[in-house]
């Protein structure tokens, strides 16, 4: 179990910055998921934790301890790679025993033909077989002991690979996109086992991933990163209710949150391109913001009842039936190129082409100002008619 | 139509194939011939491929007892595996560094290696020898494999081979506490046995056939090459007769075809991944 800190990581390759700035602490037996597009960064500062690259700038610390100057081995840290990594030439068994010879042996009791002769080495190694063995049976991979990775699935390869991390017991495991290789079942799978396996252990766990389902679903913590940098950390809940900017708001959560420009009217009323109010602001007036929908947050309304218009009018695309619940596309025809998704428990016998009224919670708004950051949205007083008509549609 | 299309360009590319593979095979075939001719059949006019007297056996019994075949062949054997074995020990080490590892000057250092693929062995050959005769290490088997030791080829094979190696295995080894030599030997280089093997194959091929060197720093017939061995042969003993001179040459081939029987398939897999043609 251990703590890793790290302080104002800083990566370049030549004139191009790859990391600026990153402060984070992992707390001792965390998962914490790196998570954000690719070439983010994020995988460049798992390995700068690894030590298998250095860091231009920054100091990072495990338990306390400077591991700056540390070689890869020496910090207590084991990896996971995305491929996997194995050694292809030698078998299941030989693979998850090597850390442990390269920790319990010398070099001459490793060394081929002169090994024998030590009489050392016969001492540690059925020590080193049992330690193997124990944690294939908690992978359920002792069948495969004596195969070469080349005769594993990808699945049986990926529980190789987290076998030959455990059987160290590091302090923090590291896993760079390790489902990433995997079909969508088996993902699916692997996610509820690694999260088990975190309990179990006890360990901190610094995760790696491109996919925003893997982040919410598994982690303690999520710190999502683009350029660089990280934009927001938080408990998953966090990230989703609560997202710092649009950035972070548009990549958490499926399908993705709806994003609509607006203007800043007087009174700090946010208004579309087509003039319609849609919320109020504490923005100043003149400026530009962004309003950021979940898809659960809009609601299909009933048809007719012209005397109160939907605070959308939308044409149905495309319905996405997901069994328990479906998700509507729909296009708004007074904002060319605009479209919306809406999460719904079902589409009824709707058919695309058909004209709906789409309501919307303001209360459950995200407000974005011009340079992407959350502002506070004021769901109070109705200042417009037509934003009265709105909100009063919702509750 | 188009069926009949493509089996005419089958055999037009094979019929070219076979034609280029008859070009090469015939002085073989012709050394097997000649070494089961008589002596006044080898020259004869007619253009004939089988001997009308059966004369192998006289041939094949007197190169064997008259030239000292097993001592040129283990002379080559020796110098061959000497020359191999240092190769492969300096350029593996060397490929990898300059494969895998990042320091300053090593995109200079790779291209000094592909310039010294240009220098052809002729060019240092006046000073190795001047230096090998003031060391008196002339007339010996190292004069024979010292300036081959360092083989800048080997180096640009295997490079062009462990530049396909995955990083990711070479960073979990280090991760595992390994160091970078123990990473080449007992992580790299076992999957590296396709470039191995074909460059095994260009170098023994290469230093049985050499006949240039060895006959610049040996004198002493005892510590010939097969080639050199040959010649003194021809030149001592034989005289004229060439049938016997074939059927040494044939003895003197034939473990050459035999090793690179074995290693074929190693040395055209090596060949090709490392896409040198």
């Amino acid at each position: 179990m251990a703590r890793v800190e790290l302080e104002s990581i800083g990566k370049s390759f030549g004139d191009t910055a790859v990391l600026s700035g990153i402060n984070l602490d992992v707390e001792d037996g965390e998962f914490l998921t790196l998570v954000g597009p690719s070439g983010c960064g994020k995988s460049t500062l798992i390995r700068i934790i690894a030590g298998l690259e250095p860091q231009t700038s920054g100091r990072i610390r495990i338990d306390g301890a400077p591991v700056d100057d540390l070689r890869p081995h020496e910090r207590r840290v084991a990896m996971v790679f995305q491929s996997y990594a194995l050694y292809p030439h030698l078998s299941v068994f030989a693979n998850m025993a090597l850390p442990l010879t390269m920790q319990r042996l010398s070099l001459w009791e490793r060394l081929p033909l002169l090994r024998l002769l030590s009489a050392r080495r016969r001492r540690v190694m059925p020590g080193i077989a049992q330690e193997v063995r124990s944690v294939a049976a908690q992978l359920q991979i002792e069948p495969l002991l004596l195969r070469r990775p080349a005769q594993l699935s990808g699945g049986q390869r990926q529980r190789v690979a987290l076998g030959r991390a455990m059987v160290r017991h590091p302090g923090v495991f590291l896993m760079d996109e390790p489902l990433s290789n995997l079909d969508a079942k088996l993902r699916v799978h692997m996610r509820s086992e690694l999260t088990e396996l975190h309990q179990r252990l006890k360990s901190t766990f610094v995760y790696v991933t491109h996919d925003q389902v893997e982040a919410m679903t598994m982690s303690d913590r999520v710190a999502m990163m683009d350029a660089g940098r990280i934009l927001q950390l938080g408990t998953p809940a966090e990230l989703y209710a609560r997202p710092a900017n649009v950035t972070v708001a548009q990549f958490i959560g499926s399908p993705a949150i709806n994003l609509l420009p607006a203007r800043i009217e007087d009174g700090g009323i946010a208004v579309l391109a087509d003039g319609s109010p849609i919320l109020r602001t504490l923005l100043p007036p003149g400026s530009t913001a962004t309003i950021g929908l979940r898809p659960e947050t809009l609601r299909l309304l009933p048809p007719g009842d012209p005397t109160r218009p939907a605070p959308f009018q939308a044409r149905l695309r495309r319905v996405e039936n997901l069994g328990a619940e479906c998700m509507l596309h729909v296009d708004l025809p007074t904002l060319p190129g605009q479209g919306l998704v809406i999460r719904a428990a079902s589409a009824g016998d709707l058919t695309p082409g058909t004209m709906v009224g789409v309501a919307y919670d303001p209360a459950a708004a995200h407000v974005f100002d011009a340079s992407g950051n959350r502002v506070a949205a004021v769901a109070t007083a109705a200042p417009a008619a037509r934003l009265a008509q709105a909100e009063g549609r919702v509750s | 139509m188009r069926a009949l299309r493509h089996a005419g360009s089958l055999i037009l590319v094979h019929g070219v194939l076979l034609a280029g593979a008859a070009f090469m095979l015939l002085p073989f075939v012709w050394m097997i011939a000649t070494s089961l001719k008589p002596p006044e059949e080898v020259f004869s006019a007619t253009l004939q491929l089988l001997p009308n007297r059966f004369h192998g056996a006289e041939n094949y019994g007197f190169a064997l007892t008259q030239a000292p075949l097993v001592r040129f062949a283990l002379n080559g054997a020796i110098v061959c595996l000497g020359i191999l074995a240092v190769q492969l020990l300096v350029a593996i080490p060397c490929a990898y560094a300059l494969a895998k590892l990042r320091f300053p000057g090593r995109d200079a250092l790779f291209l000094l290696v592909l310039l010294s693929l240009a220098i052809p062995v002729q060019v240092p050959a006046l000073p190795l020898y001047i230096a090998l005769a003031d060391l008196s290490l002339l007339n010996t088997y190292l004069a024979m494999m010292v300036p081959f030791l360092f083989s800048a080829f080997a180096v640009f094979l295997l490079r062009q081979f462990f530049k396909s190696y995955p990083d990711d295995i070479l960073q979990a080894a280090r991760l595992d506490g390994m160091r970078e030599l123990e990473i080449v030997w007992r992580i790299v280089v076992p999957s590296a046995w396709p470039a191995i093997a074909a460059f095994s194959v260009f170098s023994v091929v290469a230093h049985w056939n050499d006949l240039y060197w060895p006959l610049i720093v040996i004198t002493d017939s005892a510590l010939a090459t097969p080639p050199l061995g040959m010649m003194l042969f021809a030149d001592a003993e034989t005289g004229s007769n060439y049938g016997a001179l074939m059927a040494a040459a044939a003895m003197l081939t034939a473990p050459l075809v035999v090793v690179f029987l074995f290693a074929r398939r190693w040395f055209i897999a090596g060949v090709t991944m490392t896409g040198v043609k």
